[in-house]
């Protein structure tokens, strides 16, 4: 099985903090992680190659020079081979025009390797921006199926059972290869780097692919590509005053509380 | 494009085995305000099987007029089935606005929609409006876990699309006067274009766990200490008939299934009541509950975050707390 996992290097945003002063983000001094949701993915895709002989996993990033730390984090941790997509066009990519520079991506790596991916991964959604839509509009772009929400993974008789997250509870679902599967937090823990394959990773070479070498539109990706625009941005206000009850009995408190939420009508 | 082309909101209601799911109803609210304020007209598209009754319950929220495609293949929800028919009904009426509810089939139909036709969507949207200098529909919607917000528009491509977050906005009262066309469309893709097959379907029915459904929520964190302390959160919430929800360090610590973690990497829900239990409140939990209607925290850490959103908090034990709690309820209700 051929295998490709979509990646992205994002700021941690757990260690995000407000300036209290300007209410901006700071940034500075957040440290660079793969996507948690990117490292479930790429977990996922080395158990499946654990599992079925001759496969190989490929990883991808689409960002700055810098991202090739995340690759090679992921190099060290189950996959075979990275490429960095880079290039000043792609700045200020929407998830359109991004999903379009990674489905150009897909074709020249193919291309060049002389063979087709049979799974694309990726995580259901990048810590930064949210939005899980890359992974759908790569498949659009591809023309291939798509199975999102995807926390596990298996492949029995020459076919894919994917158990994907519904409202209610969970879906088992098959489809053709070649497709594109994202994957939500799985029930197991990504494997740990050991020193050997960290040391590994880190002689790696990881080719750049440039808007040239993907032979891409370039009116179709960065800001020109982008049909969504970034009107404004600013700290989200969390000011409730609520009221805290203190210093009680947990009877006194319990009966106080419920008091409150009867006379304000909410219970 | 020519804009002029392209006109009314739709609202796509999300239906499965022939039910429509509340946040198709909630996008009815907000849809029908800046329909209002457009000058549009507020059309429903409700794809699904047996859905006449949902249309007709569209009309009533507030919708002019419902566009309805009927078929075996609508049963469940599947990708390829959906995506073609919502492809095939934009191309046909152009609408200005598409707003699909944010839940995982709404975010897994939208992007493979707004891509095949080459336009914008936003994601997971929890504001709405319009941008005064250029008219068009300005999505508000959090990013960063919940750190930052950023409002974005869709200025040269049609429609404008994008998904809300369910629980976000309320369903209006319905209104069964209300009067409204009903449009059948007949939508069927080629069989062999459907690639993904439902093999098997499991609802999760040891306990109530469809969180974004829920008017209750009670959840449990850290706090609790080990798993079989899961069942103070289990007495009241069914003292109150809410559902179980669960913070990551709870889930992490597999002490309840990842269904029921609240917060970034688990569910988004708004319900009326969420009584966070031993949980501190990390962002990424508060990205998840903070669009609650109200809020009640039980910790025994005064200056836990969790407070800072909370309408009402106890601080104390919740060992202590949570079964006075449940007594307290109990004599209400007999009395």
């Amino acid at each position: 099985m051929n295998i490709l996992v979509c990646v992205k290097q994002v700021p941690d945003t757990t260690e995000i903090k407000i300036d209290p002063e300007t209410n901006t983000l700071i940034r500075a001094g957040v440290p660079s992680i793969v996507n948690p949701f990117d490292t479930y993915a790429l977990e996922v895709a080395a158990r499946l190659k654990d599992s079925i002989g001759g496969s190989k996993v490929t990883v991808m990033a689409m960002g700055p020079e810098q991202a090739k730390a995340a690759l090679k984090e992921c190099l060290s941790v189950g996959a075979d081979q990275a490429y960095l997509v880079s290039g000043r066009e792609f700045g200020g990519s929407d998830t359109l025009a991004t999903s379009y520079v990674l489905s150009c991506a897909v074709k020249a790596v193919e291309e060049k390797s002389g063979e087709n991916f049979d799974i694309i991964f990726c995580g259901k959604q990048a810590i930064d921006g949210d939005t899980g839509q890359v992974g759908p509009e790569l498949a659009e772009h591809l023309g291939y199926p798509q199975i999102t929400y995807a926390s596990d993974v298996t492949f029995e008789n020459d076919t894919i059972k994917v158990k994907r997250e519904n409202d209610e509870g969970y879906d088992y679902l098959t489809c053709p290869l070649p497709c594109v599967i994202t994957i939500v937090k799985t029930p197991y823990e990504p494997r740990y780097a050991t020193i050997k394959s960290k040391m590994a990773a880190n002689r790696a070479v990881i080719p750049t692919l440039s808007a040239e070498d993907l032979k891409i539109d370039t009116t179709m990706c960065g800001l020109k590509g982008s049909p969504t625009k970034v009107k404004k941005t600013f700290t989200p206000v969390r000011e409730k005053h609520g009221i805290k009850i203190e210093d009680k009995e947990a009877a006194d408190a319990a009966k106080e509380l419920v008091d409150m939420l009867s006379d304000a009508k909410i219970l | 494009m020519a804009f002029e082309e392209y006109k009314n909101l739709w609202v796509v209601i999300e239906t499965e085995e022939g039910k429509a799911k509340n946040v198709g109803f909630e996008l009815l609210t907000p849809g029908r305000q800046l329909a209002d304020q457009q000058g549009e007209k507020l059309v429903a598209v409700v794809i699904g099987k047996d859905i006449e009754a949902e249309a007709k319950k569209a009309i009533a929220h507030g919708a002019d007029q419902a566009i309805v495609v009927e078929g075996y293949e609508y049963f469940n929800y599947n990708t390829d089935a959906f995506s073609y028919a919502l492809e095939q009904l934009i191309k046909k009426y152009k609408p200005s606005t598409v707003l699909i509810g944010a839940t995982n089939n709404g975010r897994d139909m939208g992007p493979r929609v707004a891509c095949r036709i080459k336009t914008g969507l936003t994601a997971d949207c929890t504001g709405l409006g319009i941008d005064e200098e250029s008219g068009n529909i300005a999505w508000t919607r959090p990013a960063f876990g919940g750190n930052l917000m950023a409002t974005i528009l869709c200025p040269n491509t049609r429609p404008q699309m994008g998904t809300v977050r369910p629980g976000v906005f309320k369903k209006s009262i319905p209104d069964e006067s209300r009067q409204g066309e009903i449009i059948h469309e007949d939508i069927h893709i080629p069989a062999e274009d459907i690639k993904v097959k439902l093999m098997e379907r499991m609802k999760e029915v040891a306990e109530a766990v469809n969180l974004e459904e829920a008017e209750i929520i009670v959840s449990g964190g850290r706090g609790l200490g080990k798993p079989e302390n899961f069942s103070y959160i289990r007495d009241l919430a069914a003292a109150l008939g809410g559902a179980v929800g669960a913070s990551r360090a709870a889930v992490d610590a597999g002490w309840i299934p990842h269904a029921h973690q609240v917060g970034q990497t688990g569910k988004t829900v708004a319900p009326k009541i969420y009584i966070a239990c031993g949980i501190s409140g990390a962002i990424q939990h508060l990205a998840g509950m903070s669009g609650s209607d109200t809020i009640i925290a039980i910790n025994k850490d005064p200056d836990a975050p969790i407070f800072e959103v909370a309408d009402y908090g106890i601080v104390g034990n919740l060992f202590d707390v949570i079964p006075a709690l449940v007594e307290e309820i109990k004599k209400r209700k007999q009395g």
